[in-house]
């Protein structure tokens, strides 16, 4: 279906413009920027704030017969109303005259700043919302620059816990309703509302009422200003010293695109990166902390080999002379990379050794954590690594360890002692755990291997849709930890004895797109991601329900 | 590639030595009587003038009231990364609990200290100041990292003629403006 298109005319210039946006997106479409606090493209339009006021004419029509009227030169005349409107809330038509540049709109902001700041506390030295706040860059670039007024400010409600996790301060509120509208449309709930009138206008919460939901820090992001802040990013650390990292969040497979806010090898947030195809501008609460899980305390500092800590490049040694003497059999988890099962095929090739793949389930909330809490499952089969779903459990493996067919278990992150691994079946083999974690299994595994989790390496992962999307390393891994692709090629190389150069991450994305084709475009996907052909895989079982653009009783795997 | 340098052409009078010898001399015997301008350093200590540039401080308000809020803009303008704040929240107890944020840790590396005042100059609550410290001596690396407490010894009092937050409580709480 082709999209109609509009002719109009912003500045003086005519420009082709999609029909049905309004104005804000016709003219953001074609790099003239309109300011905006309380639009925002996932939410309905409030149209409160009024700084997004620009002049818009129609041509004129004559009254009587309804004809379109001419200038002398021929030209469609113009009517111009008297006063401007706003760009959010209206949409573009054809012949539509824009002007977003004269001195009228420009004293409109201006007017508008003024007011707003009227009542702001200006606290931005204490505002955690400093340097990524809208009111700061408007004012800053649309404001007069001083305040004419003398009166005292109002006085609001400050330090409000809401929900555990937010920070209200009414005082910074411009009263966009963003949250407002947020909580309604995406919680379905009402959470915050305005009370009082006026210039006294509050932003509040339901008082009794049920606050709590896993998005509610999206109306964190929302806020244009500082009114509503994250508690655990409270006085952390200024926006403008933290690195921004594409990443995709790891929770569950719904792949939300994130970003990852660091700052000398800490993280300090995470936030979600629009991709409207995935999660448009959302992620969970419960996602954003996902860091949390490789807190220095829980993680495997050290190589150790024999419950005895050593050099990480020994153990790996150690590791290929014990896969060596075969009956090897591999046990992971889909929180591997696409390269990284990738090699873990060719390895599981080249040991003659079965692939043990444990599912993580967990409840679908019908938004963004999708029962499977594995981001990678999709990658799995894509590799061919797994040919079937996998089962939470590993009674192949204990029937095979009892047998005397599995000498040796390649442990990728997974306590096999909770996944009906007896301690006894486990004296029968060499354990080799390598993970991010420690756990029983770590202390009681014949060599364990420190390694990397997604915010330590760069991979790509394949979410509940077939969208094959990447993520990139935002801080180094611990000291002594070993990326796991080159852990595995490491393995591959010495295991299989030809003594190939450790190819690089691109070297591995390319030969990915050649082997596997449905896996063409791995070789440089852009930074959205792009949908695979999932096709071959619609007969197995997924776990994940219907959600935000996920259609599970369709298959979405194939390309429009 | 040697380059040569032309030498000045000595004039009759400067080929003669003695007189060249003889003026030097004048020079030294008309500074013999003029006042003495050496100072005994460390003994005599010279006058710093205003607006002298020497080891950067934090200073209280004449309430006694820490002045800095933790924005870190010092800290992002240093351009020798000298300065490294870690942020915190004021104790909800404190009489300036309504101020929210104030430095946990504050340390300037006085080995990195450029003296340049850029500090000073972005600093939003005219909190960190050059004042006329120069001379600044340690025996290790650690003992020119400075801390918060070190900074406020140095800095002492520098009364606010705005008292900003001082209005803001009392909006708050005596001018009712709700």
């Amino acid at each position: 279906m082709d999209k109609q298109t509009v002719k109009i005319n912003v500045n003086g210039t005519d420009y082709e413009v999609l029909a049905g946006q309004n104005v804000l997106e016709a003219c953001r479409s074609i790099g003239i920027e309109i300011p905006y606090f309380c639009y925002h493209p996932n939410l309905k339009v409030a149209g409160s704030c009024r700084m997004c006021l620009v002049r818009i004419g129609m041509p004129a029509r004559d009254r009587q017969t309804g004809q379109l009227v001419k200038n002398a030169d021929g030209t469609p005349k113009i009517a111009w109303p008297p006063k401007p409107s706003i760009a959010c809330g209206t949409k573009v038509a054809d012949g539509m005259h824009i002007v977003t540049d004269d001195e009228s709109v420009e004293s409109c902001r201006k007017g508008v700043i003024e007011f707003l700041l009227l009542n702001h506390p200006l606290d931005c030295p204490i505002c955690d919302k400093a340097g990524e706040c809208k009111l700061q860059e408007y004012a800053y670039r649309y404001g007069a620059g001083h305040s004419r007024y003398v009166e005292n400010k109002n006085v609001k409600p400050k330090k409000v816990e809401v929900a555990g996790k937010i920070m209200l301060d009414a005082e910074r509120c411009i009263q966009c309703s963003r949250c407002i509208r947020f909580s309604n449309e995406f919680i379905g709930r009402s959470i915050f509302g305005f009370v009082k009138r006026g210039s006294k206008t509050e932003i509040s919460v339901y008082e009794g009422a049920d606050n709590t939901s896993n998005y509610l820090l999206n109306a964190v992001d929302g806020c244009p200003v500082g009114a509503l802040t994250e508690k655990a990013f409270r006085f952390q650390m200024r926006t403008w010293f933290l690195k921004v990292t594409d990443s995709i969040c790891g929770e569950s497979s719904a792949g939300a695109n994130t970003r990852v806010w660091s700052r000398e090898n800490k993280i300090y947030r995470v936030t979600p990166r629009t991709n409207p195809e995935v999660n448009e501008m959302w992620m969970s609460d419960s996602g954003r902390y996902v860091q949390s899980r490789y807190d220095e305390a829980n993680r495997l500092a050290c190589a150790s080999v024999d419950a005895s800590p050593c050099d990480t490049s020994y153990a790996i040694n150690r590791c290929v002379e014990i896969m060596k003497l075969g009956g090897v059999a591999i046990v992971g988890n889909a929180w591997q990379s696409l390269e990284e099962m990738y090699v873990m095929k060719l390895l599981a090739d080249v040991c003659g050794a079965r692939v043990h793949f444990v599912s993580h389930l967990g409840e679908d909330d019908g938004k963004l954590v999708s029962a499977d809490r594995t981001p990678n499952m999709r990658g799995a089969f894509a590799t061919g690594l797994i040919g079937e779903y996998p089962k939470a459990d590993l009674s192949d493996l204990a029937a095979d360890m009892e047998s005397g067919k599995v000498k040796v278990v390649l442990c990728f992150g997974e306590n096999i002692l909770e996944l009906g691994i007896s301690p006894k079946l486990l004296k029968k083999v060499n354990v080799l755990y390598c993970g991010i974690l420690k756990n029983a299994l770590s202390d009681e595994a014949k060599i364990s291997v420190p390694l990397r989790s997604e915010f330590e390496k760069d991979g790509i992962w394949i979410n509940r849709q077939f969208r094959a999307q990447k993520f990139a390393r935002a801080v180094d891994g611990p000291e002594k930890s070993v990326d796991d692709l080159e852990f595995l090629l490491t393995l591959l190389r010495e295991v299989a004895g030809d003594g190939f150069k450790l190819p690089g991450l691109s070297d591995i994305r390319r030969e990915i797109g050649e082997k596997i084709p449905i896996l063409k475009a791995c070789c440089d996907l852009p930074p959205e991601g792009e949908l695979i052909d999932g096709s071959a895989w619609s007969g197995i079982d997924f776990p994940e329900a219907d959600a935000m653009h996920f259609n599970a009783g369709k298959l979405k795997g194939t390309k429009e | 590639m040697a380059i040569v340098v032309e030498r000045k052409r000595l004039s009759l009078l400067e080929r003669c030595y003695l007189p060249q010898i003889v003026s030097g001399l004048l020079i030294t015997f008309k500074n013999i009587f003029k006042p003495r301008v050496t100072l005994e350093y460390p003994d005599q200590r010279p006058v710093i003038p205003a607006g002298y540039r020497g080891a950067p401080t934090l200073v209280k308000d004449s309430q006694g009231r820490e002045k800095c809020v933790s924005c870190q803009l010092c800290e992002f303008v240093c351009p020798s990364k000298a300065i490294r704040v870690t942020p915190g929240e004021i104790d909800p107890g404190s009489p300036y609990s309504h101020i929210e944020k104030a430095p946990k840790k504050f340390e300037i590396d006085m080995l990195r200290c450029i003296f340049c005042g850029l500090c000073q100059e972005a600093c939003p609550e005219k909190a960190i100041v050059l004042q006329d410290e120069f001379s600044i001596n340690g025996l290790s690396r650690e003992d020119f990292v400075r801390s918060k407490q070190a900074l406020y010894a140095a800095g002492g009092v520098l009364p606010d003629r705005i008292m900003k937050w001082k209005k803001v409580k009392d909006n708050a709480e005596l001018g009712g403006n709700r």
